[in-house]
């Protein structure tokens, strides 16, 4: 079967199931399982993630953005010192970029404080983290592709029946 | 009291009615039905059109502009005419209108008058027989049948062609039924009308929504520029129905009628909108492919379907519509849709609306949610199993 069509209906009904899947596709169930599971072992297929917008809830919650600024190995350049800082679970994305920092990471936590104690404990004393810029997220527009907090579109509001 | 009957002018009195308009009636008093009656895209227009549009007003265009419409954009209609089809066309061949439906309207006005015939291949998009009619033109409906996938041949029109044919309608891809003309049945035709005073008027709204093959405009074949009016437009391509923008391109002497009767009666098309319009045509050639593919999956859904549950559906390659043939459930298509209807809640549109050779088949507009579709189809396939008795 083809594996970028069920990757692209993947993507847009990330929660269908195996019959669901098989049925639009018009593929047996055992071929799309098949499919599925190979994406998956292959980490084509990362994650399934659910976007919940925590403002909503009543449970504590803080996000933050950490430029870091560090210096590369020699003979393994960034790979070592970010291996380190992606191990704590608190970094949910880490990314080397370009610009005035080396590394960009996101973190979730709890409380202010939490954060805090995580640069000072456990980010900046890192060997090769020269320097850290916190920014702390206080309102979120749009997160992985999903906008929050923005004028909601129509639904469908077009006639029944048309030419 | 004012006889109104008397009032009306003949022509207009005499214009065929729209086929839907009945079931549309139907489909309002029922608010909970499913859907498959649409003819417009699901799909909100793309974010850098409506940037476009509201920074359009936020700089204070609000005036209308030239009669054909902004040089800028009838320069893209042009550049992107010829990127996509390979016609070539300059500003002063085109004609920015409002909506597809109003350049259809200026090409049959300006090229017919009373007596001269309209040949129109059915089942097609409803708006070409009323508007012959209020001319004084005289509606030659060419039918199509699914043996030959709703391809109009180039002997039918041959043996529709008399001294009085002033016009040939080609709608295609075609609404209501998927069809689309493949390279040699263009060039048959093409072959047909050479050497003759006949026009093409050449209805590509759906261009852009062809599945397999891209798009041939008869106007890129051999002596048929001259002999052709392209309309084509904004609203299925780039999902900007509500927008009501569309343009022709054609003949110079043609489009310069058509722009005279546009002047008196419309002025310019909005201009929000054009503005819009140069965007789609700049910016948003990735988001007309993601629609398509989304259109190709339901396309194929909906096929299969159908023709699991024993609806017999010919594979359309173009358009957002299946045309299943409905005769094996013994029934009308008007018996078929209102039953449905009533049974299920699921609306779907009689062929005959399209064309009297529509009879006994549906019109179903995938232009929904694959969720939606799934839903549809579960309940038509349930409705036949009913009246089969299973």
């Amino acid at each position: 079967m083809d594996k970028m069509k069920l990757l692209d209906l993947l993507s847009e009904m990330p929660r269908a199931t195996v019959s669901d899947l098989a049925d639009i596709l018009g593929e047996e169930e055992a071929d799309v399982e098949a499919a599925k599971n190979s994406l998956e072992e292959r980490k084509i297929i990362c994650g399934y993630h659910t976007v919940i917008n925590w403002d909503k809830t009543n449970v504590d919650h803080v996000d933050a953005f950490i430029g870091v600024s560090a210096k590369p190995e020699r003979d393994r350049g960034y790979d070592k010192i970010a291996e380190r800082i992606a191990r704590f679970p608190e970094v949910s994305s880490l990314y080397l970029t370009s610009g005035t920092s080396e590394f960009l990471l996101s973190i979730n936590a709890k409380t202010m404080r939490e954060v805090a104690d995580f640069v000072g404990e456990k980010l900046a004393p890192l060997e090769g983290v020269a320097s850290t810029v916190t920014m702390f997220v206080l309102k979120k527009y749009k997160v992985n592709g999903v906008t929050m907090e923005i004028k909601a579109e129509v639904e469908d509001d077009r006639l029944p029946v048309s030419a | 009291m004012l006889d109104y009957d008397k009032l009306i002018s003949d022509r207009a009195a005499r214009m065929r009615p729209s086929g839907i308009r009945r079931f549309f009636d139907l489909v309002a008093e029922m608010p909970e039905c499913i859907s498959l009656g649409v003819g417009e895209p699901d799909f909100q227009t793309p974010w850098d059109i409506r940037d476009a549009a509201i920074n359009s007003l936020e700089t204070g265009r609000t005036k209308y502009t030239a009669n054909a419409g902004l040089k800028e954009l009838r320069t893209e209609i042009c550049a992107w005419l010829k990127r996509k089809y390979g016609i070539e066309y300059t500003e002063n061949e085109t004609l920015v209108t409002v909506g597809g439906s109003e350049a259809i309207d200026l090409a049959i006005r300006a090229l017919v008058g009373p007596g001269d015939e309209v040949i129109i291949p059915e089942p097609c998009f409803v708006c070409y027989d009323p508007i012959t009619t209020l001319t004084g033109g005289v509606p030659v409906p060419v039918a199509t049948n699914e043996e030959n996938e709703f391809r109009v041949t180039a002997e039918q029109i041959k043996a529709a062609i008399t001294p009085k044919t002033k016009v040939l309608v080609l709608g295609y891809p075609n609404n209501p039924t998927g069809a689309v003309l493949r390279h040699e049945d263009l060039e048959a035709i093409a072959e047909v009308l050479r050497g003759t005073d006949i026009i093409v008027l050449s209805d590509e709204i759906y261009s852009e929504l062809r599945y397999g093959e891209t798009h041939e405009s008869i106007a890129s074949f051999e002596g048929m520029k001259e002999r052709t009016i392209v309309v084509n437009g904004f609203s299925k391509t780039f999902s900007m129905t509500g927008w009501r923008l569309g343009y022709a391109v054609g003949p110079r002497p043609i489009i310069a009628a058509m722009t005279k009767i546009h002047q008196s009666c419309i002025m310019s098309a909005p201009t929000t909108s054009q503005y819009a319009a140069i965007s789609a045509l700049k910016d948003c050639e990735d988001d007309v492919e993601y629609m398509r593919k989304q259109y190709d999956l339901r396309r194929q859904y909906c096929v299969r379907k159908l023709n699991e549950m024993g609806l017999h559906t010919f594979e359309p390659k173009g358009a957002f519509y299946v045309f299943p043939n409905i005769t094996s459930s013994g029934m009308t298509s008007d018996e078929f849709c209102e039953a449905l209807l009533q049974k299920k809640h699921v609306a779907i549109i009689p062929g005959n609306a399209f064309g009297a050779c529509g009879e006994g088949y549906a019109r179903i507009s995938y232009a929904y949610s694959i969720d939606h579709l799934r839903e549809a189809m579960k309940r038509i396939r349930e409705f036949l199993e009913e009246i089969r008795g299973e």
